[in-house]
């Protein structure tokens, strides 16, 4: 499987005791199909019913029950293949996983083993530092979630929830293609933003709809490959970072002491920030797949997938690419802006007829600034496109400062209303009035005649004088015709 | 009152009708005929509460003018097939008590066409047998006796073949009109040789396989048992249907089969596959088949010599295939949801306990020899070689029937019924070797049908075996119905 040599920037190096060393990583992402009912069975797929509330007769593997294949899963699963710009197999195979576990009730899996429905994709990861990094994706397959085992609700028995059980998964497998933690951190983020866009997984880690296998291996620069551990279950992007951290130090620690490698899974342990043994290759299991004689392979048309290609929505490397040419957006803020589809939109809405960069800075730095320090997403955003855009509106004809418009937004989000009518109501419209301004500007002259002596020799003092203007005029006054009458008064050029 | 039981399901379907006697009284009959064949352990439940009261509302049905197919015709249901509110266990200790709250779809079609539930009849453990030896419930005697050379009767019990062992006793001994079965391997046809009975493994895809146990999915298929020819097409155009529930249930226009019966077969090319001579074959299966070959030449068909060239290598890539499936199938039975459970130390020794106790030694061993085959390994030296094997026994086939021929006929089974315990006491592949004509049609995934075209010396029923087209079942019925013309019907004389 080990296919991509790409070397690190020496900058992404993990310094050792006895030289550098550079981190190959691989991930497997397990996404929830965002689906009604499971992959097999016509059981929902609603989250938080009470236990085994969402379970069929195929989901609890009674006898004589046949699998049969949900096509909105297929299309889901196609969708995301299309997003990962990935090579569509029109036929594939589905295979049983065989192994025993409670939470297992058919004593296997339906997975996808050697013929899985996507082949071949890429997704690009747009780095802090601008540089854009292609990861590949080698397939993506469906399988069935299993269901829970509940281990803590009894001292000598073990409960079982079944309402996961035959819940659609789509695993995505990348190639072992990234470096470092960061660039991990930014493949599952750039991954869940494509599945969000498409419609395909909710990508809410919290819930488990989305976690990821973490395969870590540590070699010299550019050279061998090492043995690679594989880091089960984590689920969340942080943790992503920790445990890759952990472990190839982990594993560097190892080597560097004349150690070798077991090729082993692992857990990470949030609370300790570390990753543990929990089985060696040894004792791997030997699951026994045999394509399952219960399904006919999965076969569809180039017209079918051409359908859903032609349905897809526009992905954020598009998007971005638009929001730079179009709206004159850096890089850096497209990027920010197609991080989520309905934040894209409602920039969008915001920007649509106005100063695209301005509404930009709104967007980003006082929208999903507040948006972030309150925790809310952009669904529940109190302040909507249409008032954001209405506040720019205001800025832009000289209705409102930026300061004012600041305050405004203030009153926006906590009260709701249009800002047009707000600024009429509250009093915040800038004073343009060249009369109420020059008295400002005489009163603030005539009570410092010390400064206004200063100024002369030290023409920075400029600065002093607008704001006490401004104060004075309850920050209404045009900063620009404040600027000149001050100068005009001052004698300044 | 004539023996209502003696009836064909034509017979009693056309009696019914003419209101000669009621559903009800149909069905004492035979509930009557079951209490009194007891020793022949046919049946592993008997239900006669529902049969009455399916009898009584098949009644109520027919005098408001609403009559199904199979109005009134009361059958028997092999263990296999889930029933709702009514124990199913395969025949296995590990389903226990189980109670499906559904019913198969198969059943669902027969109740839907009127006909009247039994109860359920024996079988071997999961349908893993050729002798009814493995069921949890003991084993089924068959209704026939040897003779000996004398002609007095050797009351050596005689087993009634596997695994649908109950059902084909029961049709024999008229304890049921008609019986379901199931064929993996042969487990309709071979029971049905050796009881002198009609039974049909329908093409593939033909019957749903929703709600009946799975032993091999790729090669189960479910079909009846009858005492003639019309019988068995009148009940498999019950049987049939294409199933949303089971994706591998086919989508074709199912044919009125009866229709099919009494029709000339005379330009209809035969198939006769040199490949099906085998070593130590005795001489009156050889005659049989001869006799068989005589009869359609003189009804008008062409008889030609084929070539089935990897008939050979069918039993062994069966039993590489037909486990290996099973493994994986009966994993589900596991202690934690339903039927037996052995509360070990942990759960891997509950695993081991409720396993060990609830299958039967012929079971377990398929688990292991289908464990083996998939191994990492071995997988592709055992599985996928078998699974290759399957696609050239299915293009021999392809290839003849491009030829022109219409259908093939062999013998059905080596022997006739042998005696409970001859073949069950030492190597498991002599009793494997019963299988050894009908395999291959499994494997193929075609309808294969064995029909009784005589007696041996002993006295006791030999079957052929015909083998057609996809979907093709009405020629089967066609030409078998010649065979049952020229060779009559075979009934056991009553002993128990």
């Amino acid at each position: 499987m080990f296919t991509a040599f790409r070397t690190a920037k020496p900058s992404q190096f993990l310094k050792g005791a006895t030289g550098d060393w550079e981190i190959i990583i691989g991930l497997e992402v397990h996404a929830q199909v965002a689906s009604n009912a499971k992959l097999f069975s016509g059981a929902s797929t609603t989250f938080g019913n009470a236990p085994n509330h969402n379970v069929s007769l195929v989901d609890a593997a009674m006898p004589g029950m046949l699998p049969v294949i949900n096509a909105e899963c297929v299309a889901q699963a196609v969708r995301t293949g299309l997003g990962l710009e990935a090579e569509i197999n029109l036929k594939s195979v589905f295979d049983r996983k065989n192994y025993f576990y409670p939470d297992l009730p058919q004593g296997y899996q339906i997975s996808q083993y050697k013929n899985p429905i996507v082949g071949e994709g890429v997704i690009r990861l747009d780095m802090p530092d601008g540089e854009v990094v292609e990861v590949g994706v080698e397939r993506l397959h469906l399988e069935q979630d299993a269901g829970k085992s509940i281990h803590d609700q009894s001292p000598t028995h073990t409960y079982v929830d079944l309402n996961r059980s035959g819940v659609a998964l789509m695993e995505i497998v990348s190639k072992p293609d990234m470096r470092s933690a960061d660039e991990a951190k930014a493949y599952v983020s750039k991954l869940r933003t494509i599945l969000r866009y498409l419609g395909t997984c909710d990508g809410d880690m919290e819930k488990g709809n989305m976690r990821a296998d973490v395969n870590v291996s540590v070699r010299r620069p550019g050279g061998e490959l090492g043995t690679r551990c594989e880091i089960k279950n984590v689920n969340s992007i942080r943790f992503v970072g920790q445990a890759i951290d952990y472990e190839a130090h982990r594993q560097i620690g190892i080597l560097e002491d004349g150690g070798s490698i077991d090729q082993e899974t692992r857990l990470f342990d949030p609370g300790r920030g570390e990753t543990r043994s929990m089985r060696s290759k040894e004792e791997a299991h030997d699951y026994r797949y045999f394509p399952d004689p219960d399904l006919l392979p999965l076969e569809f048309t180039r017209a079918y997938v051409d359908e859903l290609k032609a349905h897809l929505p526009e992905l954020p490397d598009a998007k971005k690419a638009r929001f730079i040419a179009d709206y004159g957006v850096t890089p850096y803020d497209a990027m920010v802006l197609t991080l989520e589809r309905a934040s894209a939109d409602f920039f969008e809405a915001v920007a649509k007829g106005r100063d695209a960069k301005l509404a930009a800075n709104w967007v980003i730095n006082e929208l999903f600034g507040r948006l972030n320090k309150e925790g809310h997403g952009i669904d529940a955003s109190p302040v909507s496109a249409d008032q954001l855009g209405g506040i720019v509106d205001l800025i832009v004809d000289g209705t409102i400062s930026g300061k004012i418009a600041k305050d405004l937004f203030e009153i926006v989000w906590a009260e709701g209303g249009d800002p047009r009518v707000l600024v009429e109501t509250r009093g915040l419209k800038q004073v343009t009035d060249t009369g109420a301004i020059e008295a400002a500007v005489d009163a603030v002259i005539a009570a410092n005649p010390d400064k206004v002596e200063q100024i002369k020799v030290k023409p920075t003092m400029a600065g002093w004088f607008v704001g006490q203007v401004m104060k004075q005029t309850g920050g209404k006054a045009n900063p620009q015709a404040v600027n000149e009458i001050l100068k005009a008064k001052l004698g300044l050029d | 009152m004539t023996d209502l039981t003696a009836l064909s399901i034509a017979e009693a379907r056309d009696a019914l009708a003419r209101k000669d006697f009621t559903a009800v009284e149909l069905t004492e009959a035979y509930l009557a005929a079951m209490a009194a064949a007891r020793p022949l352990n046919a049946y592993v439940l008997e239900t006669p509460e529902r049969a009455r009261l399916m009898a009584a509302a098949s009644d109520a049905r027919r005098a408001s003018g609403e009559v199904g197919a199979l109005e009134g015709i009361p059958l028997g249901v092999k263990d296999l097939y889930c029933t709702e509110g009514v124990r199913t266990t395969a025949c296995s200790r590990i389903l226990d008590d189980f109670t499906p709250p559904y019913e198969s779809t198969v059943t669902t079609n027969l109740w839907a066409d009127g006909a009247v539930m039994l109860g359920k009849l024996n079988c071997d453990e999961f349908a893993m047998g050729s002798s009814n030896e493995t069921s949890a419930f003991g084993d089924v005697i068959n209704p026939w006796r040897r003779k000996r050379p004398d002609g007095s009767i050797d009351p050596t019990p005689l087993v009634p073949g596997g695994s649908s062992g109950g059902s084909s006793a029961a049709v024999a001994a008229h304890l049921a009109a008609g019986a379901t079965g199931t064929d993996t391997g042969g487990s309709i046809r071979q029971p049905a040789a050796f009881t002198g009975t009609v039974g049909i493994k329908p093409t593939y895809g033909r019957c749903s396989r929703w709600g009946i146990v799975a032993f091999a999915s790729s090669l189960d298929q479910a079909g009846p048992f009858a005492r003639t020819v019309r019988d068995a097409a009148i009940l498999l155009k019950s049987f049939a249907s294409v199933d949303p529930k089971d994706t591998t249930s086919v989508d074709l226009p199912v044919p009125d089969y009866e229709s099919a019966v009494g029709r000339s077969i005379r330009g209809k090319v035969i198939g006769i596959p040199k490949e099906y001579r085998v070593d130590g074959m005795p001489e009156e299966i050889e005659a049989l088949w001869r006799q068989g070959i005589d009869w359609l030449k003189a009804a008008g068909a062409e008889i030609r010599e084929i070539s089935l060239p990897h008939t050979k290598y069918a039993l062994p890539a069966y039993y590489i295939v037909a486990p290996a499936e099973a493994s994986s199938n009966l994993a589900r039975y596991d202690g934690i949801r339903y039927g037996l459970r052995v509360t070990g130390d942990d759960i891997t020794d509950t695993y081991e306990r409720t396993r060990a106790a609830g299958f039967g030694s012929e079971v377990r061993r398929r688990i292991m020899i289908g464990t083996y085959v998939l191994s990492a390994g071995y997988y592709d030296a055992y599985y996928v070689r078998a699974q290759k094997v399957r696609t050239l026994i299915k293009r021999d086939f392809d290839i003849a029937f491009a030829a022109g021929v219409d259908a093939v006929l062999t013998p059905a089974t080596p022997s006739s019924a042998f005696g409970i315990g001859e073949k069950s006491g030492g190597d498991p592949v002599e009793m494997y070797l019963n299988d050894i004509f009908t395999v291959t049609v499994n494997m193929a995934g075609l309808p294969g049908m064995s029909v009784p075209a005589g007696l041996d010396a002993k006295g006791l029923p030999l079957g052929l075996q015909l083998i057609g087209r996809p979907f093709d079942e009405e020629t089967l019925f066609q030409v078998a119905e010649v065979i049952e013309q020229a060779a009559g019907r075979f009934t056991p004389d009553k002993w128990w």
